[in-house]
């Protein structure tokens, strides 16, 4: 069994009246399935509504299944018992930054997590400092929180969920309330974390180029699982991308465009990189 | 024209060790019925900015003009100018706090003095504006989905009927349908009233699909202040800074630098195709008519 694996996962939101009867269901989970191996980069896209936060929240036990099953390392997220170590196991990253920071100094809110699971006084202080390291914000560790940007702020609660030494991180829209370059740096940080710490990682976004490097790629929409492939696979349907309300890169959509006029292009371009490449090949064919 | 800012300064706790000046020399005119994006790293001052225009916020030094008058004149009205300049926060569905979605919307309009039937018309006009279905007005905004809850604050500025109306990222946290949604409601008001809109946004390529007009802003100045095509040809500056230029622009200069024949003021993907099919035709375009 892989880090994480779901069997038909369901999830309902029963909204209930004042007196308790149901008054509506929406299906945000509709029987998904899942397998992620320990390691691996794996990326989920899908408009807002399509039950990515939905599934995301199921791997760290913060929602329970309606119906069906989710395992983290083996362990059933349904059994109370199980609850605590799988949040030990898999670690969350929010959107916004100011809801995940609690301290009023860098390096405390780091030492927040192992404090809370009981890691000695000393190797507390160690995992701060490498955790803060892995995300390039150690010359800011004595720093007020208040006064990073958006992306800073993002990597020091990274290192929050990094110093709790969870095996599994799951990124939920991370980067949705960053400018650009706060975009770069918390995506830079996911791979390397994935990289050199072997960490396996999932993130969340609707940010199509944010995937270009993931292992796997998976697409939601409207509960279900629609897509799955690498993501040049992915990139290929560019149509299909659309319908589900994807931002696809530009250079996608033009690489498309071209070869839908007669230009020898291939299908899934992934970067602009590539598609300079093909253009300079045509243009020199004779 | 509709706002001047002449020399205008901002500077947050001065004379404190946190002293920061957010705005340096400010020269801005800002003409009736244009379409602006402001674009800028955080911290740039864009916020700041925006926020001299309705006077939330009051310059350090300098002076701002609407109409020509102005605004920190004793006898300015100051509420009269918030009720011409409208300003719509980083996630504005944070300021719903009505039962109804309704009832929302007609809160500033009561607020301008008008009454509860003019104000509810002015509702019905703004929600409709916003393509709110109209089963949905009496609900309560927290059960709407995140796109529609900031539709309906959009419709509470806009039931205001301002001349000006000013968007603080209107997109930030909205998947690209929202997106959208969002923006071509903004272009249409702009379009059919000819109201002046300011759109602030980090995505070049959103603001390069609606402004004629973009200014950059950088550490508290004014960077950069044309069209589109002018300020994306400073792509490498504007990098620099912590910004950029829309993915196919820096595709057109790529491959200009390589010699191809295409035109790298194209902002946007209609324009890089049209521009590369023109360079590349005759010698792709048919299979077998390799040579020229």
């Amino acid at each position: 069994m892989g880090i994480i694996k779901a069997k038909k996962l369901v999830h309902e939101y029963i909204r209930r009246d004042e007196e308790g009867n149901v008054e509506s269901i929406q299906t945000a989970l509709d029987h998904v399935d899942l397998d992620v191996e320990q390691g691996q980069f794996i990326a989920i896209l899908g408009h807002n509504g399509s039950g990515k936060s939905t599934l995301a929240k199921h791997i760290n036990a913060l929602l329970m299944p309606t119906e069906g099953s989710l395992w983290v390392n083996g362990m059933d997220v349904s059994e109370e018992q199980n609850v605590l170590p799988v949040r030990q196991t898999a670690g969350m990253v929010f959107q916004n930054p100011d809801n995940q920071i609690i301290a009023s100094v860098v390096e405390e809110d780091v030492g927040f997590g192992p404090e809370n699971i009981g890691v000695p006084t000393e190797e507390i202080w160690q995992r701060v400092e490498e955790s803060l390291k892995s995300v390039g914000m150690l010359e800011y560790r004595t720093h007020s929180p208040n006064k990073l940007s958006g992306g800073q702020k993002q990597r020091v609660a990274i290192a929050g969920v990094v110093a709790m030494q969870p095996k599994c991180i799951v990124f939920d829209e991370p980067t949705a309330m960053l400018d650009p370059n706060g975009r770069k740096e918390v995506i830079r940080t996911a791979h390397e974390l994935s990289r050199k710490k072997g960490v396996t990682v999932i993130l969340i976004t609707h940010y199509m180029e944010e995937v270009v490097d993931a292992d796997r790629v998976i697409v939601m929409d409207q509960g279900k699982v629609v897509m799955q492939g690498t993501s040049r696979e992915i990139f290929s349907q560019v149509g299909k991308l659309k319908e589900y309300r994807l931002d696809v890169p530009q250079v996608t959509i033009l690489a498309d465009l071209l070869r839908q006029s007669g230009l020898d292009i291939p299908v899934g371009v992934l970067t602009r990189e590539e598609l300079v490449e093909h253009i300079l090949r045509i243009a020199q064919v004779d | 024209m509709s706002i001047i800012l002449d020399k205008v300064n901002h500077i947050y706790s001065p004379g404190t060790a946190y002293q920061i000046q957010a705005l340096a020399d400010i020269n801005l005119k800002i003409e009736d019925g244009q379409f602006i994006g402001i674009i800028g790293h955080t911290g740039s001052g864009k916020s700041t900015l925006i926020q001299h225009l309705n006077g939330l916020m009051k310059a350090t030094s300098g002076s701002i003009y609407f109409h020509g008058k102005d605004i920190y004149d004793e006898d300015f009205d100051l509420r009269e100018l918030r009720n011409r300049v409208g300003l719509v926060f980083q996630y504005p569905e944070h300021q719903l706090f009505e039962t109804t979605i309704f009832d929302d919307v007609c809160f500033g309009p009561k607020n301008q003095g008008l009454t509860k039937e003019e104000a509810g018309l002015r509702a019905f006009e703004a929600l409709r504006n916003v393509g709110m279905p109209e089963e949905l007005y009496y609900q309560s905004p927290f059960d709407l989905s995140g796109g529609q809850k900031r539709r309906v604050a959009i419709a509470g500025v806009l039931a205001m009927k301002p001349e000006v109306l000013i968007l603080d990222e209107p997109t930030a946290g909205l998947d690209p349908a929202g997106r959208d949604e969002i923006l071509d409601l903004v272009a249409r008001m702009h379009r059919e009233r000819g109201i002046t809109v300011i759109l602030v946004s980090h995505s070049m390529e959103d603001v390069a699909k609606y402004v004629e007009r973009i200014v950059v802003m950088n550490r508290g100045s004014v960077m950069y202040d044309g069209t589109p095509k002018e300020v994306f040809r400073h792509y490498k500056e504007l990098e620099e800074v912590g910004l950029a230029a829309p993915q196919v622009t820096y595709l057109m200069n790529e491959l200009k630098a390589y010699g191809l024949q295409v035109n790298t003021d194209a902002t946007t993907i209609a324009e890089a195709r049209a521009s590369l099919l023109e360079a590349l035709t005759g010698i792709d375009s048919q299979k077998n008519d390799f040579h020229r």
